[in-house]
């Protein structure tokens, strides 16, 4: 009885009760599970890819000190090392030959001090390998993946936002032969997700003469069941004397749907808005399809085809990720409330 | 009357410049004249046009098609250069010597992404619910920053799966953080991807990490639903906290739970991204599911083979409305309740 006692019984506050205890060890269990590895990728991102070949790895990202000393062509790396007198001293290492190394003060770069090896310990310092971020800038196509992805994005959500409002306008204000089959045709493509009906969808783009355009990716999504209804039954609650009034001042029908009931949906709006940013922003099966020129590529498909590519550079690759989540994690952060009053009341996602 | 429709055209999105306003004078005109031609009782016709159209070419004319792809063969895509073949896809699918065993078929790739999937569903379902469940349970009691821990597990749910992917592989290499934790533990660094049942379970783990959050929102909405009053009268009467959990809280959360785990299941066998970044399918083809087996054979391999492809979609699809007419069932249900 003692897990489920805990989790049944709703106790008054006050008194903490061991099954509280356990609780908030359960859930700060879960944040560690849910958040560590994310925080993990972030550190990792900012590492050096001599640090992130270290095993076991630090915690922190850290880079051995380095210092350019005349008569040399690379940076040495530093260390502290013990002298024969039990003194410490910070040489940099010129070379390492056997079980010896032959170290240098900075000071005075021609004499030669010879140091065993277990004398002599790395310098480290926290450094933050910005390179990491700059650097696939420059080498690969990182900022073009990016801005597709934006593209996408964008003129998807706007496309969605305006042909399931009239959509929904129409199928909530009016009444009209047909309007419960529309409805029900609707909800049935719900049913209907895109992993099985994947050839014929690229065959109808093609058609369209659209493979390899970032309007293969906008246009198959754009109409969504989803937004359909859940801005209906948004729409359906609106007061309708507000609709008669402005039929009578002469109002035209596109005027009551562009001034009157577009503004007041706002609120579902923005829900429709948010999932349709995440799911843009995230497809995945569908693009890796129909996009096969790497200057067509979104962020997803990119950050695939590198992580086949770079497998021994982890380092940009870790940075990359790290962008590709960053928007999706602030718009998280400053709307995660509307997102989860969202799914708790739709159950879409 | 005219102070509300005043508050509604303030209610616009944009301040200042206000696009949204060009847009309408400008289209106004135009969509007036057609008011003018067709009459206000036409009018929503031509607002469910744009819908529609979308509908009908990128899911209707899809499904159809998908079914008459199933039926022809050869390589190319065009329809006019398919040749006929009837119900040959189907035969090739499901030419096993055994369905139990994949390598007694000719489609072997395909019957071993049923398996992987089934196997993968079974364990990843039932793990889900149970994980998602308690979760609910434990932020449905009094805590203190709810919000936050909620948030917390609901994270993951918004990442892309490529990036839940990438996240993972890095914790998991060769000489990631998990083996760094094993070796300072005493143990051995274990190459996970190259082990069938390490991949599999890796696979299991990462797509219920990266899912669990959605379905216990779900759930926690469903636990905040119940009516109070019912657990106070439980206390008073001294009711048991097992009992309360097993008589008042999983009878009233049921329809939720049926929910959630037929959403888990039509989800579940379609699960593809996470796992096709993460294992590639590998180690050969133990982590192989039906979508990857479909996508592989339409798009991926040398000879492109719509037809295959589409046929096994088509059984795919079979899979998924069974799915949805039995949410349906119990969901009308409820709603008769």
């Amino acid at each position: 009885m003692s897990v489920t006692s805990a989790l049944a019984l709703r106790r008054g506050r006050g008194r903490l009760h061991w099954t509280d205890l356990a609780s908030y060890a359960y859930l700060l269990f879960g944040v560690v599970l849910m958040f560590g590895p994310v925080l993990w990728l972030t550190l990792s991102s900012f590492k050096t890819q001599a640090a992130l070949l270290e095993f076991p790895p630090s915690l922190l990202p850290t880079s051995q000190r380095e210092i350019s000393v005349p008569g040399f062509d690379k940076p040495l790396p530093q260390f502290n090392v013990t002298m024969d007198d039990g003194s410490t001293r910070v040489l940099a290492q010129a070379r390492r030959i056997g079980l010896q190394a032959q170290m240098i003060d900075p000071a005075e770069p021609t004499r030669i001090i010879r140091v065993a090896l277990d004398k002599r310990i790395p310098l480290r310092e926290t450094a933050f390998a910005w390179s990491n971020y700059t650097e696939p800038l420059k080498q690969f196509d990182f900022m073009r993946y990016l801005g597709n992805s934006v593209f996408v994005t964008v003129v998807a959500t706007l496309i969605t936002l305006l042909i399931n409002s009239m959509a929904a306008y129409a199928l909530s204000i009016y009444e009209f032969p047909g309007r419960n089959a529309t409805m029900l045709g609707i909800i049935g493509t719900l049913m209907i997700p895109i992993t099985i009906i994947l050839v014929p969808v690229y065959l109808v783009v093609t058609w369209l003469g659209l493979v390899n355009n970032l309007w293969a990716v906008i246009l198959p999504g754009a109409a969504t069941p989803t937004g359909v209804f859940l801005l209906r039954q948004y729409m359906l609650t609106l007061p309708r004397d507000l609709i008669e009034a402005a039929r009578m001042d002469k109002a035209s029908e596109w005027q009551i749907y562009a001034r009157i009931v577009l503004p007041l949906s706002l609120p579902a709006l923005a829900v429709l808005a948010i999932f349709s940013v995440m799911w843009r922003w995230n497809e995945f099966l569908w693009p890796l399809a129909v996009l096969s020129k790497s200057e067509s590529y979104t962020l997803q498909i990119g950050l695939n085809a590198f992580q086949g590519e770079l497998q021994t550079q982890w380092n940009y690759l870790l940075a990359m990720t790290v962008i590709t989540l960053l928007p999706i994690t602030v718009v998280f952060m400053f709307l995660q409330r509307f997102i989860v009053a969202g799914i708790a009341n739709t159950g879409v996602k | 009357m005219t102070v509300d429709m005043q508050r509604a055209a303030t209610a616009r999105p944009m301040a200042g410049f206000d696009i949204w306003g060009v847009v309408v004078r400008v289209s106004d005109g135009p969509m007036r004249a057609l008011q003018r031609v067709l009459g206000e009782r036409r009018m929503p016709y031509v607002f469910l046009l744009p819908n529609l159209v979308f509908f009908t070419l990128f899911v209707f004319v899809p499904l159809g098609l998908n079914f008459w792809y199933s039926l022809t063969g050869g390589a190319a895509l065009f329809p006019s250069q398919r040749p006929n073949v009837g119900l040959q896809q189907y035969g090739f699918l499901f030419d096993c010597g055994s369905m139990l065993d994949a390598s007694s078929c000719r489609e072997d790739h395909f019957w071993r992404g049923v398996h992987n999937t089934l196997f993968f569903v079974v364990i990843q379902v039932s793990l889900m619910v149970l994980f998602s469940l308690v979760t609910a349970l434990v932020l449905n009691r009094p805590i203190r920053g709810r919000g936050f821990f909620r948030a917390v597990y609901f994270f993951p749910v918004l990442l892309s799966p490529v990036v839940v992917a990438l996240i993972w592989k890095w914790i998991l290499q060769r000489d990631g953080v998990l083996n760094a934790a094993i070796t300072t533990l005493g143990g051995q660094k274990i190459i996970f991807f190259v082990d069938p049942g390490w991949a599999m379970f890796w696979a299991i783990f990462v797509s219920i990490w990266a899912h669990m959050g959605f379905y216990t929102l779900i759930l926690l909405a469903g636990l905040q639903a119940i009516p109070r009053d019912l657990y106070e009268a439980a206390a008073m009467d001294g009711t048991r906290p097992m009992r309360v959990l097993l008589r008042i809280t999983l009878p009233l959360l049921w329809p939720n739970m049926i929910v959630v785990i037929v959403l888990a299941l039509i989800r579940g066998v379609q699960t593809f991204d996470e796992v096709f970044v993460l294992t590639g399918g590998g180690p050969g083809t133990a982590t192989l599911m039906v979508v990857q087996y479909i996508y592989e054979t339409a798009f991926a391999n040398q000879a492109q083979n719509f037809g295959l492809a589409a046929a096994a979609s088509v059984v795919l699809g079979v899979v998924l409305f069974v799915l949805t007419l039995i949410q349906l069932g119990f969901s009308r249900r409820r709603a008769g309740a």
